[in-house]
């Protein structure tokens, strides 16, 4: 076959993660910016903007892990055993505030309390784990040939901490973004007010990841500063800084959704650095994808199912977000 | 922690949390089906009472379902957290079924998932029903993998061990493994009967409580019928299920069985009780029944199967635990059978709905069905050990290389997120449930529609009248 099956999987999965970032980067926002909003019906309304689709968004991180699974099982084995302890705390993570989409409704009063602040702090918890995940992912881990070598704390650095916050920092204004274009009035003013600071922070977020990863990792550095790849990558750093101004630019004039748009490209371009930075390594800086990679007869099996299902799913997903398209009232009964 | 190794903590903990999990997609599978089926007769009979029926139940689905899906995502991550080893090993099959999981059941429960709860209004009726049915079929689907995935590790074929893993050779026969027909079957089956007899119980709960409306009686009769017909269907297959796993797997069937060892030319009895001691080799305060082992399994007076001292020790499972839960399992169901039987006696006695006595029974029954499935898995996973996948590799040789302080940590964190969490999504699925189908109240004037007291809650208040329909 002339197919490079690895690179294909390796984009398979880079595609499910960033549709994971996109997808539900805005849906655990809306739990981040749960503390900043007291009134409970605007709280339900937020919640009701993405209460048809949040487990749809959630599916993208399943994907992630299963299409790792089945690709690269060496890789899915070390890199989860690696991170067991953010992995765990982002699963109970996830279990809190995916519970609070249906108990914020069916408890009685005196509970309700109780899973605002469970989808809150779990938004909270699953959201910095993944960044931990992901600044851990990015140090590189401690490798004796193929097998993990490591600590169980060793994924606990100041640089993941950081990351940590800055993920928060990104989905707090995916969410605010989104609920621009889905709230109006009161809540909506609110968000943009939000939303302002979140795209400054987030700019000094990247900044700081861009300038920490080179100087903590010579070969990062050599990919991006050397000629001729400067000349290529150069557009990365431009179109972000120009990305965010124009959010700023955006959100003084009657937004709708056009920040949200704005903020996805902006979290694209992040995406796309640390793509730069890291390929082809899928444990870096030790393993490889051919390394890492499943029996032909496995990922050329999955490949067919992905290959023709994800269209599928896409156009199906695309449908149920056209079904509650548009602006979410006060007491729209379809929770 | 309590000295347990890193290797048993794991297991404690898969255990315990698939053992949770499974409860939800179990009543997922059964009530996705039952409100397909609730649809389609309001669709074509245009009777209020279905639709009642369908809006109560989706909304304890839709808390269930919640519950299933978190807890599931903690199961696809399991594998690589806790299992390494294996999923290194045997992740070039298990991997790629998962993904297929993922792929054809997954997303469209979930993609379909928010139209068939809150999109009544804002599509068609058509399209709504279309949405139901996807839904159910993903639960259908999502069960067909996950079990071609257990089955494989059951009875593993199709493969071969390339450098130190498995490497598929022959798909159709990995997923088509010899036990996986029967399990998928049985597996199904048991999620229609845990489901059935949950409806039933609630339906009996408000008989009893006087509320004897149309809604009420129409659930718990469709339950009953449910009940009835598929009790003894999954005794036969639970049967069949059993001479494939002596085929297969004959030291779990020994270990079911409390069978320690042939003797010449003896038959085997059937040990109804007793307690299978491990070390003695023999099973204690045996109450035995001649030749009923031999005809059960071998369908022969004097038939013979493989014994317990067959196996060296170390590749006996643990025969207490599978003897009793398996025990547990059979008994439960010939309770259900019994059960369906007294219904139909009811019926043709004239009334189902007026016999206390048996309404108290069909409530005590309501969480029957899931403790037969539960008691099955752990026949089916504890019988397996120590193999993790059968005769290929050993659960002790699966297991990531975790400290005992990070596995504590997590264990302790699970146990208590878990009760806590899913304990009170239980009670609020109870009380939804006790609130009862007729939403609209049994007096409710057709076309004015009432607005539960939570605004937001549940399925939409607001219904579009089906074209010439009364409500
Ligand atoms: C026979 C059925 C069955 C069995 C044995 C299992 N599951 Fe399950 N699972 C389902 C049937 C199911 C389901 C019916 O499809 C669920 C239940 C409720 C739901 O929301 O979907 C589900 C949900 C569910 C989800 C969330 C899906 C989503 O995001 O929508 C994941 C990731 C898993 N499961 C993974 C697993 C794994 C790794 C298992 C084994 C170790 C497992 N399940 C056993
Ligand atoms: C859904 C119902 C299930 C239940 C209740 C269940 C129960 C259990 C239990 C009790 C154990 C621990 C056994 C022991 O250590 O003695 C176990 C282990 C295990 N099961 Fe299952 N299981 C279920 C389904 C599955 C499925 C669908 C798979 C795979 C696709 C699976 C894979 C495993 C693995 C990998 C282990 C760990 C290794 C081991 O201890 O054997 N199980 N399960
Ligand atoms: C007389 C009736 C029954 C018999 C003879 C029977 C037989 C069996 C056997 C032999 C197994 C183990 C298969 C293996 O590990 O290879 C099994 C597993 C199981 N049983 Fe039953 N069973 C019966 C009733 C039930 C009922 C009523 C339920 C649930 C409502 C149920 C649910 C299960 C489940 C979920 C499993 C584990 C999955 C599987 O291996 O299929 N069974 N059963």
């Amino acid at each position: 076959m002339g197919v490079d099956l690895p690179i294909l999987w390796a984009i398979i999965i880079v595609f499910g993660l960033m549709m994971y970032v996109v997808m539900d980067g805005f849906d655990l926002g809306i739990g981040l910016l749960f503390p900043f909003i007291r009134d409970r019906a605007e709280r339900d309304l937020m919640v009701n903007t993405v209460a048809p689709v949040w487990d749809g968004n959630e599916t993208w991180l399943v994907l992630g892990g299963a299409g790792l699974f089945a690709a690269f099982p060496l890789a899915y084995s070390v890199l989860l055993s690696a991170l067991y302890l953010p992995l765990v705390f982002m699963l109970i993570g996830l279990i809190l505030r995916g519970v609070a989409f249906e108990f914020r409704f069916k408890a009685d009063a005196a509970h309700r309390p109780i899973w605002d602040l469970s989808f809150a702090i779990g938004s909270y918890v699953a959201t910095f784990c993944q960044g931990i995940a992901l600044g851990a992912f990015i140090n590189g881990f401690r490798m004796n040939g193929l097998t993990y070598a490591g600590g169980a704390f060793d994924w606990l650095t100041p640089f993941s901490i950081f990351t940590g916050f800055g993920l928060i920092v990104a989905y707090g204004l995916l969410g605010a973004c989104w609920l621009i274009m889905k709230t109006e009035d009161a809540l909506q003013r609110r968000m943009i007010e939000l939303a302002r600071p979140l795209t400054l922070l987030l700019l000094i977020v990247i900044g700081i990841v861009s300038l920490w990863t080179p100087l903590a990792h010579p070969q990062i550095a050599s990919r991006w500063f050397s000629l001729p790849n400067i000349v290529f990558f150069a557009p990365v750093p431009v179109l972000t800084l120009a990305t965010a101004w124009a959010i700023l630019y955006v959100l003084q004039r009657q937004p709708h959704a056009l920040p949200f748009g704005l903020a996805l490209f902006l979290l694209f371009l992040g995406y796309s650095g640390l793509g730069i930075s890291l390929w082809p390594h899928i444990v870096p800086p030790a393993m490889s994808l051919d390394q890492a990679a499943a029996p032909p007869q496995s990922m050329g099996f999955a490949l067919v199912g992905a290959l023709f299902i994800i269209p599928i799913i896409l156009t199906y997903t695309f449908w149920s977000y056209y079904v509650f398209r548009g602006k979410v009232k006060f007491g729209e009964g379809y929770h | 922690m309590f000295g347990l190794t890193a290797l048993e903590m794991a297991r404690i903990q898969f255990g315990f949390t698939i053992s949770f999990h499974i409860i939800f997609p179990a009543i997922t599978i059964g009530l996705a089906s039952y409100l397909v089926v609730l649809e389609a007769l309001w669709l074509l009979k245009q009777a209020t009472v279905f639709r009642d029926l369908y809006l109560f139940w989706s909304k304890v689905f839709a808390v269930n379902f919640a519950m299933g899906v978190v807890s599931g995502i903690v199961m696809a991550y399991q594998f690589g957290t806790n299992w390494g080893h294996f999923s290194a090993f045997a992740g070039g099959v298990t991997g790629p079924l998962l993904a297929y999981e993922v792929l054809s059941a997954f997303f469209l429960e979930a993609g379909f998932l928010g139209v068939m709860l809150f999109g009544l209004n804002k599509v068609g009726p058509g399209l709504h029903f279309f949405a139901t049915l996807m839904v159910a079929a993903g639960t259908l689907i999502s069960a067909t993998w996950i079990l071609a995935s257990n089955s494989f590790m059951q009875t593993p074929q199709g493969y071969e061990i390339v450098a130190g893993r498995i490497v598929p050779v022959d798909w159709v026969k990995v997923i088509f493994s010899p036990s996986f027909p029967y399990r998928l079957v049985h597996m199904t089956i048991a999620a229609y009967l845990a489901t059935a007899l949950f409806v039933g119980a609630s339906g009996a709960w408000h008989l009893i409580r006087g509320r004897n409306t149309q809604a009420v009686r129409t659930m718990f009769s469709m339950a009953m019928w449910m009940v009835l017909i598929v009790a003894p269907i999954q005794i036969i297959v639970g049967d069949q299920h059993g001479e494939n796993t002596l085929k297969y797997q004959p030291a779990k069937i020994a270990g079911i069985e409390g069978h320690w060892e042939n003797k010449p030319g003896e038959s085997v009895p059937l040990i109804l009780f007793g307690w299978p001691d491990m070390k003695g080799e023999t099973t204690r305060y045996a109450l035995e029944i001649p030749h009923a082992g031999s005809l059960i399994l071998t369908h022969s007076w004097n038939g013979q199967v493989p014994a317990l001292k067959d196996f060296a020790p170390k590749d006996r499972p643990d025969s207490p635990v599978i003897f009793w839960s398996f025990r547990a399992m059979v008994g439960l169901a010939f309770l259900m059978f019994f059960l369906g039987l007294w219904s139909a006696w009811l019926r043709w006695r004239g009334d189902i709905y007026r016999a206390p006595l048996f309404l108290r029974a069909a409530i005590l029954m309501g969480p029957s069905g899931l403790l037969a499935l539960v008691a099955g898995w752990v026949t089916t996973e504890v019988g397996r050990q120590p193999w993790v996948v059968y005769n290929v590799m050993r659960t002790a040789d699966a297991v990531s290389n975790h400290s005992a302080v990070e596995l504590s940590i997590s264990l302790i964190l699970f146990i208590v997120i878990y009760f806590a969490v899913f304990g009170t999504g239980v009670s609020y699925m109870l009380k939804l449930v006790a609130q009862g189908p007729d939403v609209r109240g049994p007096e409710a004037e057709p076309g004015k529609i009432q607005r539960p007291s939570r605004p937001l809650s549940g399925a939409p208040d607001a219904v579009r009248p089906l074209p010439g329909g009364e409500g």
